[in-house]
Parts: C-alpha cells; structure tokens; sequence
C-alpha cells in the first residue's frame, strides 16, 4: 500500500520551474531511494512534500490524506520527520534540547521512539548535555535524525545523509537507516549510488525536474546503462 | 563616593528602562527577522495610558496593568495586520514599521493633546533612602528590582520552559521549528505580544522617571534600544542586559563628568563595538538567551 504518493506535482521557485509533473509513490515499511544529479529536483521533492516549497498543481497524499497545500507544521504533526540537507541542526541548544523539543509535537510514543533512538545512537547519550553545534558532522547527522523520528516516525524524508561524511561513518550511518526500515518508511534521497542501493527497496531517478527511471533497487544494480546515463557510474 | 554611587544607581535604572524596550525588540528580530521601530510607538502608549490611568485612579498597579493591557492589544493590531503581511521583505518592514511608529505617536495627540504631560511619583514609592550620606531615589530602586525581576523572569522563560525552547530554536532556524510540527505563525504571535507588553510595560515605568511624557519620546527611546540591541548582538538577550547597562551607566557618568560628550557617547559606543566585534557583545547566530 502506498503510505506517499505524489501526483503530477509542478513547483517554481521564483521563475524557475523546478519540477514539471513529478509522480511517485512511497511503500509503506520500504526504503524507497530518489537519485538523482545536483539540480534535478530532488531536494525540491521533499520541500515540496513538506510544504516548505508549495506545489503550484498537482497534490500529495500521505495516508490517503491529501496533504499538499497545508502549513508544515500540520503536515509534520501527520507523523512526517524531515531531516533536510544541511541537518537543520539548533547549534545553540544541547542534544537533550534538541530532542525535548522533537517530543513536542510527537506523534505517538515519544519516550520509547527516544529510547531506541539512544540504544541506535549511543553518541547521543554519550554527548547529551553538549551543545549541538559542538557535535561532529556524523554525530550532528545522527542527532538529526533521531529528532526526526521521535518527531514524526510515520515517514522519514532524509535529504542526503551522507554528505560530507566518512566513509567509515557513512557506513554506519545506512546501518542505522537500514535499521529503523523495522519501525518506519523512509524517502531517502541520495548521490551515493553504491551506499543507497545497498539498502534501499525502490528507487527513481530524477532528471530536469521529472521523474525518468523507477523500479526495484535490484533492477537498477543490474543496468548498467541507466546507471552511467543518470547516475554516471560506470 | 556619594557621586559615584548615585551615578551608579541613575546610570543602572536608566539601562533596565532601555532594556525592558530593547529586550523585546532583539527577541522579536532574533525570531521574526523584524526590524520594528513601531516598538518605539508601544513604548510611548504605555508611557500616556499608564500616566493617565494612574492620574484617574491613583492606582500605579493598576496603571501599570493597563499600560501592559494596552500596549498587548496595539501589539496584536501591528503584528497581525501591518506586520505579517510583510514577513520576510525588510524594506517594507522599515517602511511600515516606521509608519506605524509614526501613527501611534501621532494618534497619542488625539487622546491627550500636543502638550507634555506633567506624572508624579506614586506615594508609596516618593523619598529616598540614606546610607552614610549617600540619597539613593526610591523609586529608581524599584525600577532596578522590576528590571533585574524581568530580566530573570525572561531568562527562566527562554531557558527553561518548553515554549522558551521553541523560541530559541527558532531563532536559530524557523523552517526546522516548523518541520518539527510547532506552529512559528503562533511564536511570532507570542513573542510579538511579549515584546509588545515589555515595551508599554517600559513607558508606563519611565513615566513617573522623567516626571513627564510627551508624544516624540516614542522614536527617542526606540533609536536608543537599537544602539543597544546592535551593541549587544541582535536576537540576544543576555547582550540586550548587558549593552543597556553599559549604555545607560556610562550615559550617567559621561553626563556628569563630559556633558558636551554625552550626546555623541551612544554613537561612539556603537562605533567601538561593531569595530571590534561586529556581530555584537554577545551576538552569534543562534543564541537567544
């Protein structure tokens, strides 16, 4: 059953049109990954879905419930977390801030969503009282998203998580995101083609603003073609 | 020692005045990204409104409930109909917020008349207190505790309830306090009102301070509370204290000691500070408190 779906969705951003009729769907309880060059539309994509850059036609559903053209706070409090790009992190506020402050406007168990969230994370426990903005980018990227998940675990749009990380801590981080597929769906979008499509379920590939390859991860990994037309990798 | 006491005790009820104005305007630009000089019109309607309560009542309290009362519901009226249209685009804000100062200070004249207007002490709060020949103003003292009472009461508020949690984290970044479900409209409405309420709260307690209030004092104060707001770094409140200290204790030194410099003292201040820190005293990007 689709837990996302979106319908034709046209955005600009001032007088550029960003994305031209963008549809696709998300599975309840997948990874589904979004590919895509720089400048393709993808992180339009999840703004969009967040209401953060309205659509100017077509529609979103989540739940079955039409989402698009509602405020982001309400949109949020339909269970959506959204880590963004640059991790949206509160500098001046602890790990503990941070994450009280996720628990807000929660949407379901908050202490237990928080527990696991420690037990996944240990840094986070580990670096409770420090300011946030002291944290390293891979803790920063972690704490970003476990304040997504404790604040909406319905669906969790996450906006390339490894940008800027170590090999090493990219790695652990898809573990992490691998893990959390137990509780949750994930829109995931990504560059890293050889890390994303070691845990994802089903991808699209954007292009200019519209959506030009989708299907099962497996498929992708088997053409080749696709893969160095869009993806350039060989 | 006498002299350098009272100048003291002048110099720190004069910066907790500035303070009451200013901290709500560093909120309000640190959260909103609002450069409001109707801030200044607030302040000057709660200066008439608690004046003229009190003269009809003869109760200060009761004054200053009003005054706070009455500075709430113009701050309601600015923030819902001439500010949120302009979220966003700082050039109408400045042209806006400019011309709501100016109609607010205007329509004072409709109310009470071009003329100032004379407002005593409150009994209770006349005399003064004498240690060792030193005469310290009662009622500077009060404004002293009322300010230093605020200034925790603010802080506590930022620092320690959910609601202050939302306010600095949106300071910091408005759309990821959105993403986490909180509805900012609501914030800005809030941190508006508080703003709105420090600033009528501030004119209704310099009222009886300077003995008189009078139409223009609105723009008087509000530039003041800039220089302060820009010296202690803007969205700060912390630098917000510790700048209209600094402002208002050299202002009563350097008014006794180089009246001719007095004037050009908040300038030079201003100038200093954003030579060598240009973001302010205590200015980075995402500290509220």
């Amino acid at each position: 059953m689709s837990l996302l779906k979106l319908d034709n969705l046209e955005t600009y951003l001032g007088q550029y049109h960003i994305l031209q009729g963008v549809s696709m769907s998300v599975e309840e309880g997948s990874i589904t990954v979004l590919f895509g060059r720089n400048g393709a539309g993808k992180t339009t994509t999840l703004r969009s879905i967040m209401g953060f850059n309205p659509s100017t036609s077509g529609f979103v559903h989540y739940n079955s419930q039409r989402i698009s053209g509602i405020s982001t706070h309400l949109i949020s409090r339909k269970g959506i977390g959204y880590v963004p790009e640059n991790q949206g992190i509160f500098s001046a506020l602890t790990v503990e801030e941070t994450l009280n402050l996720a628990k807000a406007k929660s949407t379901g168990e908050a202490e237990e969503k928080m527990e696991w969230m420690l037990d996944l994370f240990p840094d986070l426990k580990k670096y409770w009282r420090k300011k946030s903005g002291l944290l390293s980018g891979g803790q920063k990227q972690m704490l970003a998203i476990a304040r997504a998940y404790i604040n909406g675990d319905g669906l969790l749009l996450i906006d390339e998580p490894s940008k800027g990380l170590s090999p090493i801590m990219v790695e652990k981080l898809m573990e992490s995101i691998l893990k959390m597929k137990e509780k949750t769906t994930i829109l995931l979008v990504e560059q890293n083609f050889l890390m994303a499509s070691e845990i994802g379920d089903y991808f699209y590939i954007m292009d200019d603003g519209k959506i030009v390859h989708e299907g099962m991860m497996q498929d992708l990994k088997d053409d080749k073609e696709t893969c160095q037309k869009y993806l350039g990798i060989a | 020692m006498e002299v350098f006491i009272n100048l003291l005790v002048n110099g720190v009820s004069t910066g907790l005045l500035i303070f009451l104005l200013a901290a709500g305007l560093t909120l309000i630009f640190g959260l909103m990204s609002v450069l409001n000089f109707a801030h200044g019109g607030l302040f000057v309607w709660g200066a008439f409104s608690g004046a003229w309560i009190f003269k009809e009542t003869n109760s200060f309290l009761l004054a200053i409930v009003g005054a706070v009362g009455i500075g709430m519901a113009l701050g309601w009226v600015l923030e819902r109909f001439l500010i949120r249209p302009v979220y966003g685009n700082h050039v109408r804000q400045l042209l806006i917020t400019l011309g709501g100062m100016l109609v607010l200070s205007e329509s004072i004249k409709i109310f009470w008349g071009p003329n100032p207007i004379r407002v005593n002490l409150p009994g209770w709060l006349e005399g003064s207190y004498q240690f060792d020949g030193i005469i310290i103003i009662k009622y500077r003292v009060f404004v002293i505790v009322v300010g230093l009472l605020l200034y925790m009461a603010l802080w506590l508020l930022l620092s320690r309830t959910q609601i202050g949690l939302m306010i600095r984290a949106g300071v910091m970044d408005k759309e990821m306090v959105q993403a986490l479900g909180i509805n900012v409209k609501g914030l800005f409405t809030f941190v508006f009102l508080l703003g709105a309420a420090l600033a009528a709260l501030g004119g209704a307690l310099l009222a009886p301070y300077s003995g008189v209030v009078f139409a223009e004092m609105g723009m008087q104060y509000a530039i003041l509370a800039f220089i302060v707001v820009i010296i202690g770094g803007m969205g700060s409140l912390q630098g917000s204290a510790l700048a209209s200290l600094i402002v208002g204790v050299a202002g009563a030194f350097m008014a006794y000691y180089i009246p001719d410099l007095s004037l050009a003292l908040n300038m030079l201040l201003l100038a200093i500070v954003l030579l060598v820190k240009p973001t302010g005293l205590m200015g980075e990007k995402g500290s509220a408190v």
